[in-house]
């Protein structure tokens, strides 16, 4: 038995004649309106700022903590030597569901590596940020930690980065937006 | 005769101004309120210069957006009902402030000034007459919108507004009954005088289920949740659902001038209009016996804010009756309607019946 049965309480004489009950509620509604617009207006004179009479995060000034494990903007990840630890295997390309990643490889000067991207596109305007990229590739190569969340453009082509935005997000216009602690 | 137009003019002015401007800032007011009702901030991003103000530039980019907005006219519909429906809706809720009474009379030489746009001797069934028309502005705009679900929000809206018209006009009977006048002005001279020489004797204590049930009765007239059945904002839309542009602003003005009127008409009928407690043409005249004397336009003052600031009480009180309650299902409300509200006016009536013929 999966299902599950509410027995609701049938109302009594004073719910059902209604008056009572809406005023009532218009004791809870007033009493936070009394209680926010006091402490706004104290907040305003500086005063009683331990106390808080909104929830609201105005969100481009304020940004609310993000999880660590937050699936963000991606980015390439580099070698010491500043070059793709990408190995161009195609994984990423292949598991990724929305189809949005295009990688095109070419052989890699450097013996032990046998292949490396020669351009590597993600259309952000397609990607579902479901993380699957990340997970299988086999080199750590593409990571979705930046923390940028403010992906947004004009055009489609706008959404559509390029290997060089990818290993550098932090030259990119958006503005990081930090967390408040 | 130049100087009773002059006079007439000026203070139609006033009181278009000042209902206008209540409705247009009531925007605001409803933004703010809910907010601070619901631990937000609410809107407050339109700025100008970098001046927010508290977001009371709002209203004005509401506006600004509304008449740069397209102006849709759907396919199929009839292009004259459709542009005359909001104008209608609107036109019919403006008048009606005319015979409102918003101060004493005040004398300026040899002359008598009531302040009051037209001191009609039928001022409640005028300001009635208004507020029924403006049933056609929604019955039109959902019939002629060719659209099946602004039909239905229209014809929601006629049986609503039909129903509690009859609750308002059986509830302000009271009223009439107990001040023996129609004119909203000598109803609020009869509300100064005092039972027990302490107690004033507004329409609120000498009728006070015919309050309530006028409240609510002028509130469903307002087509503003608990009663919006008509409109649904949030999900149904209703008979505007095909208004673009400013035309669906006309429609939303209406709304927020028909909770100014009612207001307006709490405070006459019931709460004394501009009369202050033990305040007489010449001063204040305390029950214990002792007199504050202050000059005529003082009194005059003291009553015009008196007035407001019970306008602007029920304004507020509209609003947190607006963002508390949930809105009625339909059976609902024509129960309500049909089968308390209309029933408990009429019983109302009858007692007030027999205490008048005493
Ligand atoms: S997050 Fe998912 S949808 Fe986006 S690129 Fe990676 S695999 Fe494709
Ligand atoms: S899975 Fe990793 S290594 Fe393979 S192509 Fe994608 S990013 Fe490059």
């Amino acid at each position: 038995m999966s299902t599950k049965v509410m027995h609701h309480r049938p109302l009594n004489f004073w719910e059902r004649i209604y008056v009572p009950e809406v005023a009532r509620g218009l004791w809870v509604t007033s009493r936070h309106f009394a209680r926010n617009l006091f402490i706004h207006t104290a907040h305003r004179l500086g005063l009683l700022k331990h106390l808080q009479a909104a929830v609201t995060i105005q969100y481009p000034e304020e940004v609310r903590p993000y999880a660590e494990r937050l699936r963000t903007r991606h980015r390439l990840t580099q070698r010491e030597d500043g070059s793709p630890r990408c190995v161009a295997c195609m994984m990423c390309e292949t598991v990724c569901p929305a189809k949005c990643i295009y990688i095109v490889a070419e052989e890699d000067p450097d013996p032990n590596i046998e292949k490396r991207p020669k351009s590597f596109d993600i259309d952000l305007g397609v990607c579902v940020y479901c993380g699957y990229c990340v997970e299988v590739c086999p080199e750590d190569a593409i990571r979705m930690d930046t923390k940028i969340m403010n992906i947004a453009s004009y055009s489609r082509e706008g959404m559509w980065y390029n290997m060089d935005r990818l290993l550098h997000p932090e030259k990119e216009g958006d503005v990081l937006l930090k967390p408040k602690t | 005769m130049a100087v009773e137009i002059g006079i007439k003019a000026i203070l139609a002015f006033i009181m278009l101004m000042g209902a206008l401007n209540l409705a247009g800032l009531l925007t605001w007011v409803e933004r703010k309120q809910s907010a601070v009702m619901q631990d937000r901030i609410g809107a407050n991003r339109a700025s100008i210069f970098g001046i927010r103000l508290l977001g009371l530039f709002h209203p004005l980019a509401d506006v600004l957006k509304m008449l740069t907005k397209e102006d849709f006219v759907p396919r199929g519909s009839d292009r004259l009902l459709y542009t005359l429906a909001p104008i209608l809706s609107v036109f019919f809720a403006i008048p009606a402030f005319a015979a409102i009474p918003f101060g004493d009379a005040i004398q300026i030489g040899e002359r008598v000034i009531e302040l009051q746009v037209a001191n009609l001797p039928i001022g409640l069934l005028y300001i009635f007459a208004m507020m029924s028309m403006g049933v056609y502005g929604v019955v039109l705009a959902g019939i002629s919108s060719n659209n099946n679900y602004s039909f239905l929000g229209g014809l929601r809206a006629s049986s609503q507004m039909i129903s509690y018209e009859v609750t308002l006009g059986v509830a302000a009977m009271g009223i009439v009954m107990v001040y023996e006048s129609m004119n909203l002005q000598e109803i609020v001279r009869a509300q100064g005088t005092y039972l027990w020489n302490v107690i004033p004797k507004w329409g609120v204590l000498v009728q006070p289920l015919g309050a309530l049930l006028f409240f609510v009765a002028a509130m469903a007239e307002t087509k503003r949740i608990p009663f919006d059945l008509p409109e649904g904002e949030s999900e149904i839309i209703g008979y505007f659902v095909e208004y673009s542009g400013m035309k669906f602003g006309m429609f939303f003005l209406t709304d927020f001038l028909e909770t100014v009127l009612l207001s307006c008409m709490m405070a006459t009928l019931f709460f004394g209009g501009w009369q202050v407690p033990y305040l007489y043409p010449e001063g204040f005249h305390f029950p214990w016996g002792s007199l504050w004397s202050m000059p005529h336009l003082w009194v005059i003052l003291l009553g015009i804010a008196s007035f407001t600031l019970k306008v602007v009480f029920f304004c507020w009180l509209l609003m947190t009756i607006r963002w508390t309650l949930p809105r009625f299902r339909y059976d609902q409300l024509m129960r309500l309607g049909w089968k308390i509200i209309l029933p408990l006016s009429l019983i109302n009536i009858v007692v007030t019946a027999i205490f008048c013929l005493r």
